[in-house]
């Protein structure tokens, strides 16, 4: 347990610092991460699913407001208590009728009698059914704060209990564990193939002699411009370089290597290409509930521009990128700014900064956000692993792959 | 080292790779720059954006992959350890964070001499002291760095600098240091040069030999000492040896440069997209904590928790707030402000470029400008704070007003309607009465006795308080408590150099005139004086029609002989140079004897006005020093009647022109220039006639002095009376 908390706060600083870039990479860590808490984490017999989800849920907190903009995070947290829940959903189905669940009942009422004298009857009444019926989601959650509350009794208690349960039970608590860490594998699976998977469709979407543009680099559209170009598909693309990173220049970079036909321009000429482009085809920092993406900045302009001269606008986003959220949702940051730096340089301009001579007050502001956000109808085409879709049917994939009782990730004030 | 250079290449950097990279954190800065605030608490753990300056510089440690810091303590010893302890700073995984105590060491020289003791340092390091604030990587500097050791072991520090502009006009950095000037070779990045305490009217002078061993030198003048260094062990052995090396720059930086001590060289890296920059005085406060506000400092800036900071949100224009605060809603938050966790804020109250920390109430009407208000802090209704430094736990009674540039140190109380005067700093403990004023000791801080004291008399402290508030009322307004600290003479001269408020602008008008306005002067003299058609003497002499190349020729002429003068004042040179220069000067813009009286006459009177003076007595007594001591001077010019008519001329010119102030000395001065006989009666009566034609608004002189030569004229008389007697 001290090793999980070790990494965890690793991974908290490493998030606070902003040393991880990319929402790919940071997914991928943050499922690793709640995979390895999973493995060590002991459980109560009784409600082991609400165990998985407290802890899930306490670490998930840490880590998002660790780095609030990185939304990744929160995604891969919301589908790991997901898989928690359908895991447990399934196990409950399966074992119904089953010999244990009114032994197990009642162990739990006495259990819970005992830690809380107090404890209303509905309490209890809620959680016997949450054994006896296919638990609803909203009793798993109302059991958090239950547990929440008697952790140690559980654990020094639950070994000399442990040995009293069935052997039924004990195999059902391994086996509920051993199938959220495969879901959870599964689900690095895809995150990591999630390139793969996108760009095995670019054959579909970019035909002989189109003009492709992208803005910026993303690690995604430069595998599915490649994958389309081994299918000997011969396309040129042009590169808005994406200021002030300058990314596009790497993008270039990488393409001319793969031999694309490559032209790059500068943001800035993005509307007089427009109209020579049959498609444009841009990465995502993330996609919100309502279709809107947030996307490195600029992307709303070339978005405008496609608009107007009806070019379609393509999204490739992995699932992991996926967002339950919506956009005006107040936990949602939809903005970072980053340092000055980026744009001009500090020596250069120091002397507009002296603050000893004039009034006193800064004159020069520089403002360098990281992203923009792109509204849904501007956006033609989202391409995820899953397949191509349209903005207005996100919120169907959300319910897919999140339960609606996670979307808000928040230490509940009972402690 | 040695070990190092004999073992083979890959092994020794293998063996780099291995050894940990440490580093050397002075949390003292053995300066009294932040008194009195420092009195109570150590500068390293002082609030810059309402954050400690020690969190910023072990943040940045941490992420630039340092993985054991030393951190050498002197001063409030406890204060430090208990604030590492508390913060968890010192049991960080992957992150060593130790503290070295001592309670002597008077120096940073000391300070490195005792940890070369404790001997713990097994390789290269980063020295740095624990207020500085940077987000810069390290890996390229220190690459540089190794590589420049393997094959040049006497390549022993390099110092990272950052290119920031001076202020051409006071020849200060933004950060309120004096301007740094030095020289590398562009080649290799060796330093060569380094002051920063150089004389603006009297330059620099680079040492030849320094030309001859690098084929090229560059001179910067914009380069920014970020105090960050890349030491290897020799560092602290050379401290060692010499142990008179006191200061980082002063002493070991200049002296490995003059001497050339066992060869050693330092090496310079210099950084341009990150940020680095040290927090030295109450103007680096100032311009570092707008940089931060301003996230040049990314990602050490307030929306960012990178060490245990409370949550904040970024919002329009730069404005940070903290999840929560209670702000009435017609409360005015303008941009660039900072407002911390548990702050209250009253109606209609006004906040611009500053920062609020957490815990405070401020009342209704009020107003804050630029002002750095720590945590904890009181302001009731209608106070006025204008680019000020506010202490935890003080309190602004109701109208309380701070002007521009003052300090208010901890738990001081401010009397209702009570104004702080600008620029003074307020305390609740009593100024130090035994200033040092030994050169030596200046930045020999006296924390030794402070820190001996102070932990021990803070308890007596809050008993003395009761004590305090008694004696204390008159100083800071009614029911107020602090003691507002004398300044001495010199210090407040330069004071608002160093402050958190923005140089004033008739400050400014000052310098400029005085640095590089002289010419701007005279040109603008040119400009008011011709239409009289007395100033210019060449006119007159000279029956030339090219006035107009002659009034140039004269005004460089007469900023020549000024200059030349200057540097006779400065250099203590002797009458004869000068007298020779001046006479070459005037062949050379081919002049007379009486533009060269004139000019010089005009330089002495400038020197007089130059000096610092209060009232119009003041004044009187400098130009009667000035005029003693370079009399002989001015009379080698003054030969013959005419020139002496041009004096008296050119100083009327003066008072209507730039020494106004001489204009109500106007007789005084005549008096005494005749009294030192630097002027004879005769020149002034032939003045006086000689202007009795002249229009109505060119005898406000004469009318000025009208007694004086009715009492020459007498006096004269008297004399011939008494000649003739004696003739008789």
């Amino acid at each position: 347990m001290p090793d999980v908390q070790a990494q965890v706060n690793d991974f908290v600083v490493k998030l606070r610092k902003r040393k991880i870039e990319g929402s790919k990479t940071t997914a991928k860590q943050t499922a690793e991460l709640l995979r390895s808490v999973i493995s060590q984490q002991r459980v109560p017999h009784t409600n082991q699913a609400g165990g998985y989800i407290q802890a899930i849920n306490a670490i998930g907190e840490q880590l998002i407001a660790a780095n609030p903009v990185e939304l990744a995070v929160g995604n891969v947290v919301r589908r790991v208590l997901h898989i928690i829940r359908e895991e447990d959903l399934s196990l409950t189905t399966a074992t119904i009728g089953g010999l244990s669940v009114s032994a197990a009942s009642d162990e739990e009422d006495d259990l819970e009698k005992d830690d809380h004298p107090v404890l209303s009857a509905a309490a209890v009444a809620a959680a016997s059914r949450s054994t006896l019926r296919p638990p609803s989601l909203q009793t798993l959650l109302e059991d958090v704060p239950h547990s929440a509350a008697v952790p140690h009794t559980y654990s020094s208690g639950g070994d000399s209990e442990g040995k009293s349960k069935s052997t039924d039970k004990n195999s059902r608590s391994r086996k509920l564990k051993h199938n959220i860490i495969e879901t959870v594998n599964e689900l690095i699976q895809d995150i990591t193939t999630c390139h793969e998977q996108i760009a095995e469709q670019a054959v579909e979407h970019i035909h002989q002699n189109e003009v492709i543009l992208t803005l910026g680099s993303s690690r995604t559209v430069i595998e599915f411009l490649c994958a389309a170009k081994e299918k000997k598909r011969s396309f040129r693309v042009f590169v808005a370089e994406g200021a002030p990173r300058y990314q596009g220049h790497v993008l270039a970079k990488e393409l001319v290597a793969r031999g694309l036909q490559t032209t790059v321009i500068t943001d800035s000429a993005v509307f007089a290409m427009i109209s020579r482009v049959n498609m444009v085809i841009v990465g995502a920092h993330a996609v919100m509930a309502n279709g809107g993406v947030i996307a490195p900045v600029g992307l709303n302009m070339v978005a405008l521009a496609a608009q107007r001269h009806a070019v379609p606008f393509v999204v490739l986003a992995g699932i992991h990128k996926l967002c339950p959220l919506y956009p005006h949702n107040p936990e949602v940051l939809l903005n970072e700014l980053k340092s000055p730096a980026e744009l001009l340089d500090f020596g250069e301009f120091s002397d507009c900064m002296d603050f000893g001579t004039g009034s006193g007050s800064p004159l020069l502001h520089v403002v360098n956000p990281a992203f923009d956000y792109v509204p849904p109808k501007l956006v033609s085409l989202f391409i995820t692993d899953t397949g191509g879709h349209n903005p207005s049917y996100m919120y169907r994939l959300i319910a897919d792959y999140y339960s609606a009782d996670d979307l808000v990730i928040k230490r509940r004030p009972t402690s | 080292m040695v070990a190092k250079k004999g073992g083979h290449r890959d092994e020794a950097e293998e063996d780099l790779a291995r050894d940990p990279l440490q580093a050397i954190l002075l949390a003292d800065s053995f300066a009294q720059k932040f008194r009195p605030i420092t009195l109570e608490r150590p500068k390293v753990l002082l609030p810059i954006v309402n954050v400690p300056m020690i969190d910023y510089t072990l943040a940045w440690l941490e992420s630039a992959g340092v993985e054991e810091v030393f951190v050498f303590c002197c001063a409030h010893v406890k204060q430090v350890t208990e604030y590492l302890e508390t913060t968890k700073w010192l049991s960080q995984p992957n992150f060593k964070v130790s503290t070295i105590e001592s309670h002597n060491c008077v120096s940073a020289g000391d300070a490195l001499r005792l940890i070369y003791e404790k001997n713990v340092i097994r390789g290269d390091f980063i020295l740095i002291s624990g207020d500085t604030v940077s987000n810069m990587s390290l890996t390229e500097a220190l690459q540089e760095h190794k590589e420049r050791r393997k094959k040049d072991s006497n390549a022993v520090m390099t110092m990272i600098v950052k290119q920031s502009k001076p202020s051409p006009v006071t020849h200060q950095s933004r950060l309120g240091t004096d301007e740094l000037i030095m020289a590398t070779d562009p080649d290799t990045k060796q330093l060569l040069y380094y002051e920063d305490k150089a004389d603006h009217l009297k330059g620099i002078s680079l040492d030849k030999s320094m030309l001859s061993e690098s084929a090229s030198v560059s001179l910067y003048n914009d380069k920014q000492d970020c105090y960050i260094d890349i030491c290897s062990q020799e560092v602290l052995i050379l401290f060692n040896d010499n142990f008179d090396y006191q200061h980082i720059r002063r002493h070991f930086l200049k002296g490995l440069l003059q001497d050339d001590i066992m060869g050693c060289k330092i090496f310079t890296y210099e950084i341009c997209s990150s940020y680095a920059a040290r927090i030295d005085n109450y103007r680096s406060y100032d311009a570092i904590s707008k940089d931060i506000i301003q996230r040049w400092t990314y990602p050490l800036v307030p929306d960012v928790q990178f060490f245990k900071n409370s949550a904040t949100k970024l919002e329009r224009q730069g404005m940070y707030r903290a999840s929560e605060i209670g702000q009435s809603r017609s409360a005015q938050i303008g941009p660039c402000t900072v407002i911390g966790n548990g702050t209250t804020i009253g109606n209609r109250t006004a906040i611009s470029n500053s920062v609020v920390g957490e815990g405070c109430s401020i009342g209704s009407n009020v107003t804050i400008e630029g002002c750095y208000i720590w945590h904890n802090v009181t302001v009731e209704d209608g106070c006025k704070l204008k680019h000020a430094i506010v202490c935890d736990g003080v309190i602004l009674k109701a109208g309380a007003v701070l002007e521009p540039g003052v300090v208010l140190s901890f738990k001081v109380v401010i009397g209702e309607q009570f104004v702080v005067p600008a620029y003074s700093k307020v305390s609740l403990l009593r100024q130090p009465v035994n200033q040092d004023s030994d050169e030596e000791l200046e930045y020999a801080d006296d924390s030794v006795g402070v820190a001996d004291n102070l932990p021990m008399a803070n308890g007596a402290l809050t008993n003395d308080l009761a004590e305090l508030d008694v004696c204390a009322t008159s100083e800071v307004g009614t029911n107020g408590a602090g003691f507002i600290w004398s300044i001495n003479e010199a210090v407040l001269e330069e004071e608002w150099r160093h402050s958190v408020a923005p140089i004033p602008a008739d400050k400014l008008a000052a310098i400029m005139q005085s640095a590089n306005g002289d010419p701007e002067l005279l040109t603008h003299d040119d400009n008011i004086l011709p239409p009289s058609g007395e100033l210019e003497p060449e006119s007159m002499t000279n029956d030339s029609d090219t006035e107009d190349a002659n009034d140039e020729e004269a005004t460089y002429f007469e900023k020549e002989v000024e200059a030349t003068f200057l540097r006779a004042v400065e250099e203590d040179v002797r009458n004869d140079h000068v007298i020779l220069e001046v006479n070459s000067l005037r062949l050379s813009y081919n002049m007379t004897a009486l533009d060269c009286a004139g000019a010089l006459f005009y330089s002495v009177m400038k020197l007089a006005l130059d000096m610092q003076h209060n009232t119009t007595s003041e004044l009187f007594a400098n130009v009667a020093k000035v005029m003693a001591k370079w009399k002989t001077l001015l009379k080698s010019y003054l030969l013959t009647i005419d020139e002496e008519i041009e004096v008296i001329m050119k100083f009327e010119d003066m008072c209507m022109g730039s020494g106004k102030e001489y204009a109500p000395l106007f007789e005084q001065i005549l008096h005494l220039l005749y009294d030192k006989e630097i002027i004879q009666e005769e020149a002034v009566l032939n003045w006086a006639s000689e202007k009795e034609e002249a229009e109505e608004s060119d005898k406000v002189f004469v009318k000025k002095c009208e007694s004086f030569i009715r009492w020459l004229n007498e006096a004269s008389e008297e004399e011939d009376e008494a000649s003739e007697e004696e003739d008789e």
